[in-house]
C-alpha cells in the first residue's frame, strides 16, 4: 500500500477544515459573552446556554423531539423486525416488490412526504395531532430500521435456530430466546439510526408540526427564519454535543461505517 | 452429522412449502401501514394537484389542469426548476471532485488515523442539518463574515463576495451537507479494490498519475456515480439549506412548495410543484441507475 504524499496531506487538511468549520464556529459563537453574534476572543461565557431555560419553546420542542424519536423508531421496529425476517428467510412471489415498497421512503423527497401527510391527515381530521406526526415519522424511519435488521437477519447463523428447533423450541419461544438475541445488535443499531433520522428531520416535520407539536429542528428553523442570535447557536451547540455523544457510543458499539452504510444509497 | 443437517434442511423445506402464508403474515402489518399511510396519501397528493383553488373559495375538488398549465406556461416555474437542478448539479460536481480524492487519501491512511478521520468526515451526516447550515450562515454572514475575511487576507479577492442569499452560498453549504454521502460511496467502492493491482502497476513502472488514471479511477467510478445520484437527488429536494442560505426570494422547488402550502395556502399548486419534483427525480435516478449498471455491468457482477 502506497502512502500519502505531502500534496495529499495538504488537500486532506483543507478538506477536514472545510468539514469541521461550520460545526466548530457554531460551538464557538455559542460561548460568546457578548449580546450579539461574535466569536469569543478574550473570555468564554455560558450566558447563552443559561438563556435557553428562559425560552420554554426550545425546551418543550426538545422533549417532543426526544419522545417522537424514541417512540417512532420503536414502533417502526415492531413493524420492521417481522418484515425483515420474512424478507431474509422466505423467497416468496413479490418479495422484491415488497422490499422496494418498504425502502421507497428513502427515494421520495421529504418535501413530497410532508405534503402528502399534511394532505392526508387534514383530510381524515388528524391534522396537527401528535399521533399523525408519530405515524408519519414511523413511515419515514422504517427503511432505516428495516435495513439494519435485515442485514442482521441475513447474516445470522441459522444452525443455532435449527438446534433450538430440534430441542423442541418453537414459535414465540424460538423468537424470544434464540432469534431475537442473535439479531439484537442489528435491531438496536436500527433503532438508533431510526431515532437519529426522526430527531433530525426538518423537511417533512415542518409541514406537520403545529405550535404544540413543534420538534427541535422545526423550532430552530422557524427561529432562524426570524433572526439569528447567539441563543440559537447555543441550542445548536447543545444538539451537536448530544449527537456527538450518541455518535461515539454508536461507533464503539457497532461500528459507524456499518451504521452509515444503511443510511446511504437511496437508489438501490 | 451431515445426514442430520440434511434432514433438518428437508424438514425446513417442507415447512416452508406448508407455510407459504408465513412471509405474508409477517409482512402484513408493515404492508398495511405502507398502503394506508404512504400509498394513499401520495395518491391523494397527485389528485390534489388537479384541484382548483381560489383566495376566497379555498380548495375545490374538481379535475382541472389549471395548476399544471400554470407551471408549464409561467416562466417563473421554469426558472425555479432550472435553478433547483443547476444547484443540485453543481453540488454533485463539487462533492465528486473533492470527495473522491479524499476517500482515496483516507483509504491509504494507517488504521487508527483512518478510523479517526472517517468519524470526523462521516459524523456530520448525523448532525442536524439546521445546525450545520446555521454554521455556514455564521461563516458567510454579511460583508465581514469569516469566509470573506479569510479570502481577503489570503489576497484571493479584493472586495467581499456576497454568499448569503446567493446560489454560490447555497452550493457551498449544500456541498458540505452532502459530502459525507459521496465520501461514503467512494469509500465503499475502494474497499472492493485490490491494493496489489496498484503495486503491480507500480512495479511495472507506472507513475502515480498513471496509476490513478488507469487503475484506480476506472474501478471507483461506479462508486462515484452512485454517490453522484444520491447527492443529486438529495440536493434537488433539499429544503433546510436553501431556505436558510437562500432566504425568502431565492426559491428552489422544495422551498416554493413549502411557501405555497404554508404561506399562500394554494395547496393544489404546491402539490403540483412537489409531484413534478418527485416525477423528475424518479426519472433521473432510475434512468441513470440503469445507465450505470449497463456501463459497469462487470463491476456489479
Amino acid at each position: 500500500m502506497r502512502t500519502n504524499g505531502p500534496l495529499a496531506l495538504v488537500f486532506h487538511t483543507i478538506f477536514v477544515v472545510f468539514m469541521l468549520a461550520p460545526i466548530v464556529v457554531v460551538c464557538l459563537v455559542a460561548f460568546t459573552p457578548e449580546g450579539f453574534l461574535s466569536l469569543p476572543t478574550t473570555s468564554f461565557s455560558l450566558r447563552w446556554f443559561r438563556k435557553i431555560a428562559d425560552y420554554p419553546e426550545f425546551v418543550h420542542a426538545f422533549w417532543v423531539s426526544l419522545g417522537l424519536g424514541a417512540l417512532s423508531s420503536l414502533v417502526a421496529l415492531l413493524f420492521a423486525v417481522p418484515a425483515a425476517l420474512a424478507i431474509a428467510r422466505y423467497s416468496f412471489r413479490g418479495r422484491d416488490a415488497v422490499a422496494a415498497l418498504f425502502l421507497s421512503p428513502l427515494m421520495i423527497p421529504h418535501v413530497v412526504l410532508g405534503i402528502a401527510f399534511l394532505r392526508f391527515f387534514t383530510a381524515i381530521g388528524m391534522g396537527g395531532s401528535f399521533s399523525g406526526l408519530l405515524i408519519a415519522h414511523v413511515v419515514v424511519v422504517f427503511p432505516f430500521a428495516l435495513r439494519l435488521t435485515l442485514a442482521a437477519a441475513t447474516g445470522m447463523d441459522r444452525s443455532i435456530e435449527m438446534a433450538a428447533i430440534s430441542l423442541g423450541a418453537g414459535g414465540w419461544t424460538l423468537f424470544r430466546r434464540v432469534t431475537l438475541p442473535l439479531i439484537l445488535p442489528g435491531v438496536i443499531s436500527g433503532w438508533a439510526l431510526a431515532f437519529i433520522q426522526s430527531f433530525d428531520d426538518l423537511t417533512m416535520t415542518v409541514f406537520l408540526a403545529t405550535p404544540g407539536t413543534e420538534t427541535l429542528p422545526v423550532r430552530m428553523f422557524l427561529y432562524i427564519q426570524d433572526n439569528i442570535d447567539p441563543l440559537v447557536t447555543s441550542v445548536s451547540a447543545s444538539v451537536i454535543a448530544i449527537t456527538m455523544t450518541a455518535l461515539i457510543l454508536l461507533d464503539r458499539f457497532y461500528g459507524l461505517d456499518r451504521v452509515l452504510a444503511g443510511k446511504s444509497d437511496p437508489g438501490r | 452429522m451431515s445426514a442430520a443437517v440434511d434432514t433438518a434442511a428437508a424438514n425446513a423445506a417442507t415447512a416452508d412449502a406448508r407455510d407459504r402464508r408465513i412471509p405474508w403474515a409477517l409482512t402484513a402489518p408493515a404492508l398495511m401501514l405502507f398502503v394506508g399511510v404512504l400509498v394513499i396519501p401520495l395518491a391523494m397528493t397527485v389528485m390534489l394537484s388537479f384541484h382548483d383553488w381560489g383566495q376566497y373559495k379555498g380548495i375545490e375538488p374538481v379535475f382541472i389542469l389549471k395548476n399544471w398549465r400554470e407551471i408549464a406556461t409561467d416562466p417563473y416555474y421554469a426558472e425555479m426548476f432550472w435553478r433547483t437542478f443547476r444547484i443540485a448539479l453543481l453540488t454533485t460536481l463539487i462533492t465528486a471532485l473533492l470527495g473522491a480524492p479524499e476517500a482515496y487519501i483516507l483509504n491509504r491512511m494507517s488504521g487508527r488515523w483512518k478510523s479517526f478521520f472517517l468519524l470526523v468526515i462521516l459524523g456530520p451526516l448525523l448532525i442536524s442539518v439546521v445546525a450545520r447550515t446555521l454554521g455556514w450562515a455564521l461563516l458567510f454572514g454579511g460583508n465581514n463574515g469569516l469566509v470573506n475575511k479569510l479570502l481577503m487576507s489570503l489576497g484571493l479577492i479584493g472586495a467581499p463576495l456576497p454568499f448569503m442569499f446567493t446560489e454560490t452560498g447555497m452550493v457551498i453549504a449544500l456541498a458540505h451537507v452532502m459530502m459525507p454521502f459521496m465520501v461514503l460511496s467512494v469509500w465503499t467502492a475502494l474497499q472492493r479494490l485490490d491494493p496489489q493491482i496498484e503495486n503491480a502497476a507500480l512495479s511495472l513502472g507506472a507513475g502515480s498519475f498513471t496509476i490513478i488514471r488507469r487503475i484506480v479511477l476506472p474501478q471507483i467510478m461506479p462508486g462515484v456515480l452512485s454517490g453522484a445520484i444520491i447527492v443529486f437527488s438529495l440536493s434537488a429536494s433539499a429544503f433546510a439549506t436553501p431556505a436558510i442560505i437562500g432566504g425568502r426570494r431565492l426559491k428552489v422547488a422544495a422551498t416554493l412548495a413549502y411557501d405555497e402550502f404554508l404561506n399562500t395556502l394554494d395547496w393544489p399548486l404546491g402539490a403540483a410543484v412537489a409531484v413534478l419534483l418527485l416525477v423528475a427525480l424518479v426519472l433521473i435516478v432510475v434512468g441513470s441507475n440503469a445507465l450505470i449498471e449497463r456501463r459497469y455491468a462487470e463491476v456489479f457482477r
